[in-house]
């Protein structure tokens, strides 16, 4: 009998209404941050309102953004990954060696294709890994991906032998580097592979059953979804996106390096989730939640960094602000 | 005449714009039991809510002992002397039973740390005035529903309250567990007590309450002393319709039971499981109900879970639909031809934060999905054609689950597994928490399903349910099947007599 903590029911009055248009800070409080973001940076930071500005934070949110679906996902079945980071370091310290190897060099349309794909399948046995370990031997989803967390970076460094891998091939850079409509590729790549994630979540079989489970998964067990496979799938998708980030980032520098690559993403991403609206039980994945709170981490970080605040410091803003989505979704779930 | 323990008039509640409540009273005495009653989503939980800080009120007052009660929490309202027994029980199934019993006033040690063998030995003390023997220090969790019902009443009751609320205390509980809890109702009414008893087993008021406050769609219909009325009225009053009428309707609707007895639908031979089921024989017939009778723990859900494959078999064998059959899972169990109606609502029934719609068509889904997507018109039409023919009162249909009245709840699970349309359906429990009304047409939908040549095995911890509603009744002890009981001439005494004449044998032997 946990007397849980004041339970202020949500009856349609309680929020303020401004017109007809219901504001309530626990739902919209995502777009407020993004809009007093938008609004402080327009006024404070120097050279804000630039094309440039635009393209330079389109480029660097894609990357958190992708880990952000998949992360979403996870944290729908009730899990969590904190191999991401680890995973796009992997990835991305695979791609270059692979269009550098000598097979790469003598056929490097056969090369480049290897290079964009072997990464991806490299990044699914990890999600795979992690997937096994959580739904079929039960280990905590913290435990089971810390494992890869600090083994798949060590794993891409041995890779490399610790190197920075600089390269040149302007096919693989367009990854990063390349322009549609004037706006970066990887941008559009996002919108495109969020689209499908939503599409995924709220139309299939698969995104009903990823609800579900975590939703309540002894009930999901006898309704007859199929647990074990459809968490495995889930991680395996985080990992993917994971791979795909990495390389976008080894693209955009022209080099790999697998020491830096993806550090610390894993809390970017569990932050964009979560101020997203992703609940860490389960139940809930806003694809478009992790994109404006993506978004959000990303202005976040380029607004201190144009203001000259020191890199720790911006750490604990990251902190700050997963502590605040955490504790309004406390106040939501009431 | 003294004051009214507990006023609340006029109280308004709406969720969302829709009314739950529209100007509702009750008054409670002093050292009074009181009854509460109507129909499923009639607002009788709401308006317990309203009245113990859950809810917010929109409108009305509300008097606890003499004074002005506007408690925020659950935990100011217990504080003032009200201990509550919510629909959906809030335990903690992974704290072990001392835990969830001593939750909140624990026993201090010198330093402030926690006494655990005082609390253990209080705990026993408390369940043992239920004839509860339990393993204090196992979680709580590892105990039957019932079990974890009495738990929770005990711990209302050890609260020391002035007022007991129970929101559906039977609702799992057998005959003889009802008999304890009426004892320990009427020690607290002689202690001066007050208990406000909310219920659909219109018999148990006759027994217990003084009186009785009838609610209909949110407002209160009439409050009777219970000496000075009868069961036809009361349902006459909470359903709005004619006293005429319910008089020529029986009282259980599983129909005459001339059942035209079909092949052999499944037949399980002294299976056995892990899970505390040792040997467990049964047949079931395409057009029949068979009934698990048994007392708690006897193993009737663990034969339910083994059949359904959430239970590895560890000896034995089954045929169903005349193949060999071990399903390793839920998963292939329902790709057979399977369904089951879990017992505990909360814990694997609903996923509450999903829609009626969704968690209607979860055990169905794969058939409504072309290449992975789901068809969301059938869908649709699927869960409207349910939600009228079963009656169920949401909102609409993409309102969350969690937002239904217990028993609408329940109807939505029920619908579940008729849309798969299931050779063999296991019920645990299915009419749990439903109105009288409802339950008569429930029983007649299980009746209906079963004529179409499909069978049903029915567990109920009603007597009256199974006796009447099952075609044969297998009766089970320790996880033993021990004898049949067949119908016509089952009557409530032959089974409760065949249950204890085994019990007896049982316990002898192991003696
Ligand atoms: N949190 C909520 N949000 C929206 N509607 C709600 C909520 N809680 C209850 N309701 C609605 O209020 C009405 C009354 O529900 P309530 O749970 O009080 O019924 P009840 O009389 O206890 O029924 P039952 O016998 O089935 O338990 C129902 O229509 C229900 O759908
Ligand atoms: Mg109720």
């Amino acid at each position: 009998m946990t007397q849980e903590s004041p339970v202020l029911e949500n009856s349609g009055s309680s929020p303020a209404k401004l017109g007809s248009f219901k504001f309530d800070l626990r739902k919209h409080g995502g777009l407020l941050a993004l809009v007093i973001l938008l609004v402080f940076n327009a006024l404070v930071t120097p050279n804000f309102l630039q094309p440039q500005t635009l393209f330079v934070n389109i480029s660097q949110v894609a990357t958190i953004a992708i880990v952000a679906i998949g992360m979403t996902m996870v944290i729908a079945t009730g899990g969590i990954d904190l191999s991401v980071g680890a995973v796009m370091a992997l990835a991305g310290a695979l791609a270059p060696l692979i269009f550098l190897s000598p097979f790469g060099v003598e056929y490097p349309i056969l090369g480049l294709i290897a290079a964009f794909t072997l990464p991806l399948f490299a990044a699914a046995f990890c999600g795979l890994f992690n997937g096994v370990l959580v739904s079929v031997l039960n280990v905590q989803p913290i435990i089971a991906t810390l494992i890869l967390f600090i083994s798949g970076r060590g794993i891409a460094q041995v890779l490399t032998n610790g190197n920075l891998q600089t390269f040149s091939n302007d096919a693989f850079s367009y990854l990063g580097t390349g322009k549609i409509l004037g706006l970066p590729f990887q941008g559009w790549l996002t919108l495109l592979l969020a689209l499908i994630a939503f599409w995924f979540v709220r139309r299939t079989l698969f995104g009903r059953y990823l609800l579900a489970i975590g939703g309540n998964k002894r009930a999901a067990l006898l309704s007859g979804v199929p647990v074990r496979p459809v968490t495995i799938l889930a991680y395996v998708i985080c990992s993917v996106l994971a791979g795909v980030a990495g390389m976008i980032v080894v693209a955009i520098n022209s080099a790999s390096d697998a020491a830096r690559n993806g550090n610390l993403m894993e809390l970017d991403a569990i932050a964009a989730a979560v101020v997203g609206g992703a609940l860490l039980q389960g139940g809930k994945a806003p694809i478009f939640g992790a994109i404006l709170g993506a978004i959000i981490i990303q202005l976040v970080k380029y607004t201190l960094l144009a203001n000259g605040v020191e890199d720790e410091v911006a750490l604990i803003a990251k902190a700050a602000i997963i502590v605040l989505a955490v504790w309004l979704q406390q106040a939501r779930k009431e | 005449m003294a004051l009214p323990l507990l006023t609340a008039k006029s109280i308004d509640k709406a969720f969302s714009g829709v009314a739950a409540l529209t100007s509702a009273e009750l008054q409670i005495e002093g050292g009074e039991v009181h009854g509460l009653i109507g129909q499923n989503g009639a607002g009788k939980s709401t308006l317990i809510k309203i009245i113990t800080g859950v809810y917010r009120r929109d409108a009305g007052t509300v008097e606890f002992d003499g004074g002005e009660a506007s408690f925020i929490n659950p935990r100011e309202a217990q504080s003032a002397g009200i201990a509550t027994i919510y629909q959906e029980l809030n335990l903690v199934p992974l704290r072990s039973v001392t835990e969830n019993i001593v939750m909140g006033n624990e026993p201090r040690k010198w330093g402030g740390l926690i006494d655990w063998k005082t609390a253990n030995s209080q705990t026993k003390k408390v369940l043992s005035d239920f004839g509860l023997d339990l393993d204090v220090e196992r979680p709580l969790g590892e105990y039957s529903t019932a079990i974890q019902q009495l738990v929770a009443i005990a711990r209302a009751v050890s609260l020391n309250a002035k007022l007991v609320i129970m929101d559906e205390p039977t609702s799992s509980l057998d005959d003889k567990e009802v008999a304890v809890l009426f004892g320990v109702i009427r020690q607290l009414k002689q202690t001066g007590v007050s208990v406000l008893y909310v219920s659909h087993f219109l018999d148990e008021l006759f027994e217990v309450c003084d009186r009785v406050t009838v609610m209909r769609d949110g407002q209160t219909i009439g409050c009777h002393q219970i000496a000075e009325t009868d069961k036809f009225e009361l349902i006459a009053e909470m359903l709005g319709r004619n006293i005429e009428d319910i008089k020529s309707a029986g009282m259980t609707d599983f129909g005459g039971g001339e059942a035209k007895r079909g092949e052999v639908l499944l037949q399980a031979d002294n299976i056995g499981t892990d899970n505390r089921l040792r040997a467990f024989s049964a047949t079931v017939h395409r057009g029949e109900i068979v009934g698990l009778g048994g007392l708690l723990g006897s193993g009737r859900t663990e034969a339910a879970l083994a059949l359904f494959g959430v239970d590895q078999l560890t000896q034995g064998r089954m045929v169903f639909k005349g193949e060999g059959f071990e399903p390793d899972d839920p998963v292939t169990a329902i790709r057979s031809g399977l369904g089951l109606l879990s017992e505990d609502r909360k814990a694997e029934g609903i996923i509450p934060d999903m829609s009626v719609r969704e968690n209607l068509t979860l055990a169905l889904l794969p058939r409504l999905t072309r290449a992975g997507q789901i068809q969301r018109g059938r869908e649709r039409e699927i869960v409207e054609n349910f939600v009228k023919a079963l009656g169920i009162k949401t909102a609409d249909i993409d309102q969350p689950i969690r937002e239904l009245s217990g028993g609408n709840q329940q109807k939505v699970l029920l619908a579940r597994w008729l849309a798969t349309e299931p050779d063999l359906l296991i019920l645990d429990e299915p009419t749990r928490g439903v109105d009288v009304g409802a339950k008569l047409e429930i029983q007649s939908i299980i009746r209906e399903y079963v004529d179409r040549g499909c069978g049903v095995i029915l567990i109920s911890s009603e007597f009256e349910e199974l006796v009447e509603g099952a075609d044969r009744i297998v009766v089970l002890q320790d996880g033993y099947s021990v004898s049949e009981l067949e119908n016509p001439g089952i009557s409530e005494d032959i089974l409760i007599a065949a249950i204890a004449h085994h019990h007896d044998e049982v316990s002898g032997a192991n003696a």
